[in-house]
């Protein structure tokens, strides 16, 4: 199948400093990739340079084989590149429920209707609702999100991505931060995506167990290059992953 | 209060003051005779609708600009020097609002686009340079404008206080020119404020609280901000120089004090903090309890001081005295922002209609 996500030669210089270095990496539909690598490896940095909040330096990026190297991050979110923020990124002092409505009002591409209530729109209303309860988040639809816990705050971050219904899901560690009982409600989201075969998942993380049991295929960056990629065992199994993301020297692992 | 928004303000204390304050505009000339009391009333519904698209900007998309009362003054100088240019028919009347609107329209949309890119600070920046050199513009303009002085003009004949339109007066009042007038400024910002309440709860209208709450992430979203706070600022704009039209009808009066005076935005911002921001009930509200505190207070005080100085009691004269008022005026600012810091609407909303914490 084609790849829904491409990236060819990807680099973005700051200063001398090359943090995403000639990254070439292809994503298709129905795939969990898992991005890891030590803390500072640039894989923050690559997903900025996909959805847009960065602009690379060198290389192109594709969705869909267009290239959208020169699109701003919301044209990109336009073509079906869904994000969610490794820091919790909501409108705070709006509800649980607006939240998500305002997500979906933005696929629907209700961008500037003004002369209508915003209840007039049933429609977006109970997709939203949908989407809510998909996540759990039902109960709390009428919270103010900054009162929400850490957990329902990712999730919700989750629920908004999933209305955007994008062809690419970009995670960057959702599962941060949270209480060990939250974890599984958000893998098991994640998990329930992958179901979808029209679906392409990114995820960065640091737990290797989170990864074992997700992806599909690993990819590794050091230093801002891609080192490993391949099916997961395998590349866990790698000498190169083993010394530069476990810090186990070869020979010495278990 | 659902009418036509779908969005009822919350809270019952809410509702009934807000109830209060519209049905004492709407049969002012009728409950308070007398010329001060209608003009204080005519002010108020003007400064309502200020105010209130001052807050589709300031509340709403959470864009601070200080070019408001420009937008008002475009509207009261289109309407004044069409009247007293063309002489005092509709077409002028229309005419001078129309240009107006679209001269409005064109400044929003200039200050919008160039300057809505950058950071708040400098668009608030951008919006003073703006309103100040249009405000010594009307002033050195002496031969169009008028200058200091201002423009007297008169107004189309029906509105005129010597129309007589019944022989007998109505419920005890002149049924003349003016008591159209003030009906045609009631209307005109009942019409204007319910578009305005349509607007921010409509799907634009949360798109803009969105922009106000994290514009990163509405951006992120797939919205384009730079041109909801655009259309945001031509809407607000709109609403201004409607007002200012109003305004200058309303005096048949134009100049810069009335018109341009920083001192009325300034007015506005508190007004808009009063009542309290992102909520256009707030707008109704504090409008009409600056502009009464404003033209009472002083009558208040000097009795107040009369009594003082009648009980022969020390400093009490002088503190009350009705010069003073905007001392007291300032005083009382200062202890509702300190402790009602949403305003009279987020004092009086229950806490549990919005979650909030």
């Amino acid at each position: 199948m084609s790849p829904s996500l491409e990236t060819r030669d990807l680099t973005i210089r700051f200063g001398g400093h090359v943090a995403v270095d000639h990254v070439t990496c292809a994503f298709r539909p129905g795939e969990l990739t898992a991005i890891v690598g030590p803390n500072g490896a640039g894989k923050t940095t690559y997903f900025n340079l996909i959805s847009g909040q960065l602009r690379a330096s060198d290389g192109a990026v594709l969705i869909e084989g267009e290239d959208v190297t020169r699109l701003s991050a919301p044209q990109r979110t336009r073509l079906g590149l869904g994000r969610a923020f490794q820091l919790t990124n909501l409108f705070p002092r709006l509800t649980v429920a607006e939240n998500v409505r305002l997500a979906v009002q933005a696929e629907a591409g209700v961008h500037y209707d003004m002369l209508r209530p915003w209840r007039a729109r049933g429609d977006l209303i109970d997709k939203a609702d949908a989407v809510l309860d998909s996540v759990g988040l039902g109960a709390k639809r009428d919270l103010q999100a900054a009162a929400l816990p850490h957990g329902d705050q990712r999730k919700l971050e989750v629920a908004m991505m999933m209305a955007l219904e994008p062809k690419v899901y970009m995670f960057d560690e959702p599962t941060a931060g949270m209480s060990v009982d939250e974890v599984p409600v958000v893998l098991d989201l994640i998990a329930r995506l992958k179901d979808d075969a029209s679906k392409t998942i990114l995820l960065v993380e640091h737990k290797m167990d989170v990864v074992r049991s997700l992806a599909d295929r690993i990819i590794v960056l050091t230093n801002g290059q891609l080192v490993a990629d391949g099916e997961p065992a395998a590349v866990i199994a790698s000498p190169v992953v083993q010394e530069a993301y476990l810090g186990i020297a070869p020979g010495k692992a278990a | 209060m659902t009418l036509l928004s779908g969005d009822p303000s919350r809270g019952r204390a809410l509702q009934i003051l807000v109830t209060l304050v519209v049905i004492a505009l709407v049969f002012a000339p009728f409950l308070f005779p007398g010329a001060k009391a209608m003009n204080t009333a005519a002010k108020t519904c003007v400064m309502i609708l200020l105010v209130a698209s001052y807050d589709v900007l300031l509340g709403y998309a959470g864009i601070v600009s200080f070019a408001h009362v420009m937008f008002f003054g475009v509207g009261a100088y289109g309407v004044g020097l069409a009247l007293y240019g063309l002489g005092a028919g509709w077409g002028a009347l229309f005419a001078g609002l129309g240009l107006a609107i679209l001269l409005s329209l064109a400044l929003a949309l200039a200050i919008g686009l160039f300057s809505l890119r950058v950071q708040s600070i400098f668009f608030a920046m951008v919006t003073l340079a703006v309103a100040y050199a249009f405000n010594v513009l009307a002033s050195q303009l002496s031969a169009f404008t008028g200058g200091e002085d201002g423009r007297s003009f008169k107004v189309p004949a029906v509105l005129q206080p010597g129309f007589r339109w019944l022989d007998h007066p109505l419920f005890g009042v002149q049924a003349n020119g003016k008591l159209l007038s003030y009906y045609l400024v009631v209307f005109v910002v009942a019409a204007a404020f319910l578009v305005l309440l349509r607007i921010v709860n409509s799907p634009f209208g949360r798109v803009l609280q969105a922009i106000r709450e994290n514009p990163f992430r509405a951006e992120a979203l797939g919205y384009r901000i730079v041109f909801h706070r655009t259309i945001a600022t031509c809407v607000s704009a709109l609403g201004a120089t409607l007002a200012g039209g109003l305004s200058a009808l309303w005096l048949r009066y134009v100049g810069p004090d009335t018109a341009l005076s920083f001192s009325i935005q300034v007015d506005v911002l508190v007004m808009v903090v009063v009542g309290g921001m992102g909520s256009l009930w707030g707008a109704v509200l504090g409008a009409a309890l600056f502009v009464v505190a404003e033209s009472y207070l002083q009558d208040g005080m000097g009795a107040l001081a009369g009594l003082a100085a009648n009980a022969g009691l020390p400093l009490l004269p002088a503190l009350f005295d009705p010069h003073r008022w905007l001392l007291w005026l300032g005083l009382a600012f200062v202890l509702a922002v300190y402790f009602a810091p949403l305003g009279i609407v987020g004092a009086l909303t229950p806490p549990e209609g919005k979650g909030r914490r």
